[in-house]
């Protein structure tokens, strides 16, 4: 463990490969003792890639770091440990059901295998004297607020000797009074010299308020950076997203546009059932795109879950073409709604059933006619299946197979085969090229527009920025469960954008 | 070219696509049955550790369970129940659930009828016995399918603690309320009209439940295998979320699937009450809805593949008094031979998918 005192990092020419892929391009990074350093990009931007290679979970494929101007090998975390680097994840690592003075003594590398409680919690009182903020010590960790979980997992990394913190969007899962009481303290112990802080965060509100300098990443380089006060906000958001993608090259069709979905002063729990999700007007036209971008865990998970019936909705209604809407099977039927949900392995196939099963999961309980029926056809599902494998070029080896067998781009490819088959009113789709290689990305746009240019009401949930800015007609932002922003496709302006999807409207 | 690479329709020849057609069944046969075989084995070493001869074993299981039509007498007269209770597990395991508790309703499903045929005569009143059974064990197992789907219990531990619950309901009104006066060493409900008595088939010597059985399994593998219904409530089991991003109705499947099991198992308990006790006592509470635990797993959940190794599983049960006298072993000779398989079952779920045998790329690709 190191002295007291904050420490500096800096790394120099850092490049991290994998295979072909180069997640970090030659990134430099001078972060000065007692300094509070932002680091910002977009997801895949190479933050995170950049922070494992500081911290020694990866090793860099080529690069220098230095601790306190010395040149170190970051060979394991356990040197970053030694060195004083400490880390503190987006979500906490806390034992539950264990005191804070239990998580803390526990964390300690050394911790022996008898424990002397009472020497432990008087050591432990006389260090928490010396912390400018307080936590209860004798409480299970699960009674303790998100904001005091993360005081918590800042105490640990002090009282386990560490001067440099690498805080990991320590504010996503936080109330934004929460968020500002936690790095304000943080803030504080940069100033007295206690310690050194690396933070990564979207939030450029954070960044203005609380940090020294930032530094900007995007596709894995350094794009931009500097003091905080000497660069503006519109010139973090223009670096961090990159210039407006070019037009697209897909044919955007003049469409008759009426109102099919309406969404009306919505309410719902988030994931975490501490936030709540409230939205008070999305109306979704015939023959457009509207484009749902933000951050994510800002409601866009929730919303698809609300959309396809998997949410408990409070209050606030659903209609479709004025009817009331509540996601069931038939409902969708009849108005002719399809999803497409992200990683359509885990979110829209049952995986251990075969590709040609799988193919008929919306039809297998109608006949021709549409009316239910009883019993399964086997021929009819049979024939469906070669039809849609042949249409879409699902690659597979057999209809027999199992669907996880196949690759993402054919999983997705049987997906949409399924689901855009036949007449589709409104498709409802969530982050549809995760994951994806770029030829496979192009085909699932292409399905995309094409469904809108056939009058589809399509609702595209993304956290891919271009992607929206490439397909939709009209753009919302979400930020922390609410619509915060609205424009149409020909006035937007990414700049404005980022910043709505960074709560900082 | 690597298999997964062919374009369907492109394949070598018609005969290898329909061999790689029947692969991923001919995984569901033989996986159980390399598992069947290690438990064997496994407890071959664990009869030599104490000494026994495994070969001395294998073959009083099979003097006493399958050599003669006495033999056969035997085994059949433990298939019943042990068909049923499986189903208890299987149907719901195919939404995904794993409910052990099916003894439960065994137990309830016998007091149900000992109780009904007290007070109904005739052949109709025979059916009423064997509808109160269902409803009750329907009741029973369906009420843990709602506390899974309405409040998020485990369905695992709540059938288990269920199952004591209904043991001792059942001990408390056989001993109480509804117990005969003239039962004096083993309190027991009114025996049963002799018109109300199940009894034997022709030309086999076991009584109608056996053919009960397997009428509720093929009846079964047709609600899984052949109707919409059975086709949602498999997607439900394999993924909820895509059965919910379907709208597909996950609730009431499940319900409906588990109180369907609850109902062949209390059926089980029509069958032990009216065919074989001739009322209802503590001789229902045999254990049958812990074996049908294991033949469910055995058989993979399918309804046709219970039959044998219910009727395998049957023979084992029925050696045990044989082994205990002639082998010197305890009686729970068979429960650590059931385990062993039962644990060794549990691990060849792993396997599945990773024998690169059995997928259908690998035969089209020779």
């Amino acid at each position: 463990m190191s002295g007291a005192g904050a420490i500096s990092v800096e790394a120099l020419h850092m490049t991290m490969r994998f295979g072909d892929f180069t997640a970090l391009d030659d990134v430099s990074i001078d972060i000065p003792a007692g300094s509070f350093h932002a680091l910002l990009g977009e997801n895949g931007a190479g933050k995170s890639t950049l922070v494992k290679c500081i911290m020694g979970f990866y090793r860099a494929t080529s690069g220098e770091l230095m601790v306190n101007s010395s040149q170190v090998k970051m060979t394991d975390p356990r040197v970053a440990q030694q060195l004083g680097l400490g880390m503190v994840y987006q979500h906490f690592t806390l034992v539950p059901s264990l005191t804070a003075a239990e998580n803390l003594v526990i964390s300690r590398a050394d911790a022996p295998a008898v424990i002397n409680w009472r020497a432990e919690h008087r050591r432990l009182t006389e260090f928490m004297a010396q912390m400018p903020f307080k936590v209860p010590l004798d409480q299970p960790v699960s009674r303790l607020a998100a904001g005091e979980k993360q005081k918590l997992e800042i105490l640990k990394q002090l009282y386990l000797g560490n001067r440099f913190l690498i805080l990991d969007e320590p504010t996503s899962v936080l109330t934004p009074a929460e968020a500002d009481e936690v790095l304000g303290h943080v803030r504080g112990l940069t100033e007295a010299g206690q310690i050194t802080v690396l933070m990564i965060s979207h939030k450029f509100r954070e960044v203005t308020a609380f940090a020294d300098a930032v530094t900007i990443l995007r596709r894995g380089r350094r794009v931009g950076g500097g003091k905080v006060g000497e660069i503006s906000v519109e010139e973090m958001s223009e670096t961090m997203m990159g210039k407006a993608p070019e037009t697209s090259e897909r044919r955007r069709a003049a469409t008759r546009q009426h109102p099919v979905l309406a969404l009306k002063a919505l309410r719902a729990k988030d994931r975490s059932g501490l936030k709540s999700i409230e939205i008070e007007n999305i109306t979704l036209k015939s023959g457009e795109i509207l484009g749902v971008a933000g951050i994510s865990g800002n409601g866009q998970m929730e919303l698809m879950e609300i959309l396809t019936g998997q949410r408990h909705v409070s209050a606030g209604e659903i209609t479709v073409k004025g009817d009331a809407f509540r996601a069931t099977r038939a409902e969708a039927r009849r108005h002719k709604i399809r999803y497409l949900p992200e990683e359509p392995l885990h979110n829209a196939c049952a995986p251990r059933m075969s590709v040609a099963e799988n193919l008929a999961f919306r039809i297998f309980d109608a006949d021709k006619g549409g009316r239910p029926s009883f019993w399964q056809d086997r021929r009819a599902m049979a024939k469906n299946a070669s039809d849609l494998i042949e249409t879409f070029k699902v690659k597979t080896s057999s209809p027999a197979a199992r669907i996880a067998s196949l690759s993402g781009g054919n999983v997705q490819r049987a997906v949409l085969g399924r689901e855009l088959t036949g007449d589709v009113d409104v498709l409802i789709v969530s982050n549809p090229c995760f994951g994806l290689d770029f030829a496979a990305v192009n085909s699932v746009r292409d399905r995309i527009m094409a469904a809108r240019n056939k009058g589809t009401a399509v609702l595209l949930i993304s956290e891919d920025l271009d992607e929206i800015m490439e397909l939709a007609d009209r753009i919302i932002v979400m930020s922390e469960g609410r619509v915060s922003f609205e424009t149409p496709i020909a006035a937007a302006n990414i700049v404005e954008i980022g910043q709505h999807m960074a709560g900082h409207g | 070219m690597a298999a997964s690479d062919h374009i369907v329709g492109r394949g070598p020849n018609a005969g290898a696509r329909v061999f790689s057609g029947l692969m991923p069944r001919a995984e569901a046969v033989a996986i159980p049955l390399g598992a069947l075989l290690a438990g064997f084995l496994a407890f071959s070493l664990f009869l030599l550790f104490l000494g026994k001869s495994p070969a001395e074993f294998y073959g009083l299981v099979w003097k006493a369970g399958f050599s003669s039509a006495f033999s056969w007498q035997n085994t059949l007269s433990r298939v019943a129940p042990l068909i049923m209770a499986a189903l208890c597990v299987a149907l719901p395991a195919r939404l995904g659930l794993v409910v052990i508790g099916g003894e439960g309703a065994i137990v309830l499903g016998g007091l149900a009828a000992g109780v009904t045929g007290t007070h109904v005569a005739g052949p109709l009143g025979m059916v009423l016995m064997a509808l109160s059974a269902m409803v009750l064990g329907g009741l029973w197992i369906g009420a843990i399918g709602a506390l899974r789907i309405k409040r998020g219990v485990n369905e695992t531990i709540s059938s288990l603690l269920m199952a004591y619950i209904a043991i001792a309901l059942f001990n408390h009104f056989v001993e109480g309320p509804f117990r005969d006066p003239g039962s004096l060493n083993k309190p027991s409900t009114a025996p049963l009209d002799a018109a109300l008595r199940v009894g034997e088939m022709p030309f086999i010597a076991a009584h109608w439940g056996v053919a009960a059985g397997v009428i509720a399994c093929v009846l079964c593998w047709i609600l899984i295998d052949r109707t919409t219904l059975g086709f949602a409530a498999r997607i439900a089991g394999d993924n909820i979320r895509a059965a919910q991003v379907q709208g597909l109705p996950v609730g009431p499947l499940v319900i409906g699937f588990t109180a369907l099991g609850g109902a062949w198992a209390g059926l089980a308990g029509f069958f032990e009450v009216a065919a074989v006790h001739g009322s209802a006592n503590a001789s229902l509470i045999a254990g049958y809805g812990y074996t049908g635990i294991l033949i469910a797993f055995l058989a993979r959940h399918n309804p046709l593949a219970i039959l044998p190794v219910a009727v395998l599983m049957a023979g084992f049960e029925a050696s045990s008094g044989l082994i205990q006298r002639r082998m010197d072993l305890p009686d729970a000779t068979i429960l650590v031979f059931e385990g062993m398989v039962f644990i060794i079952i549990l691990l060849s779920e792993a396997l599945y998918g990773r024998l690169r045998i059995f997928s259908p790329g690998y035969w089209e690709s020779r």
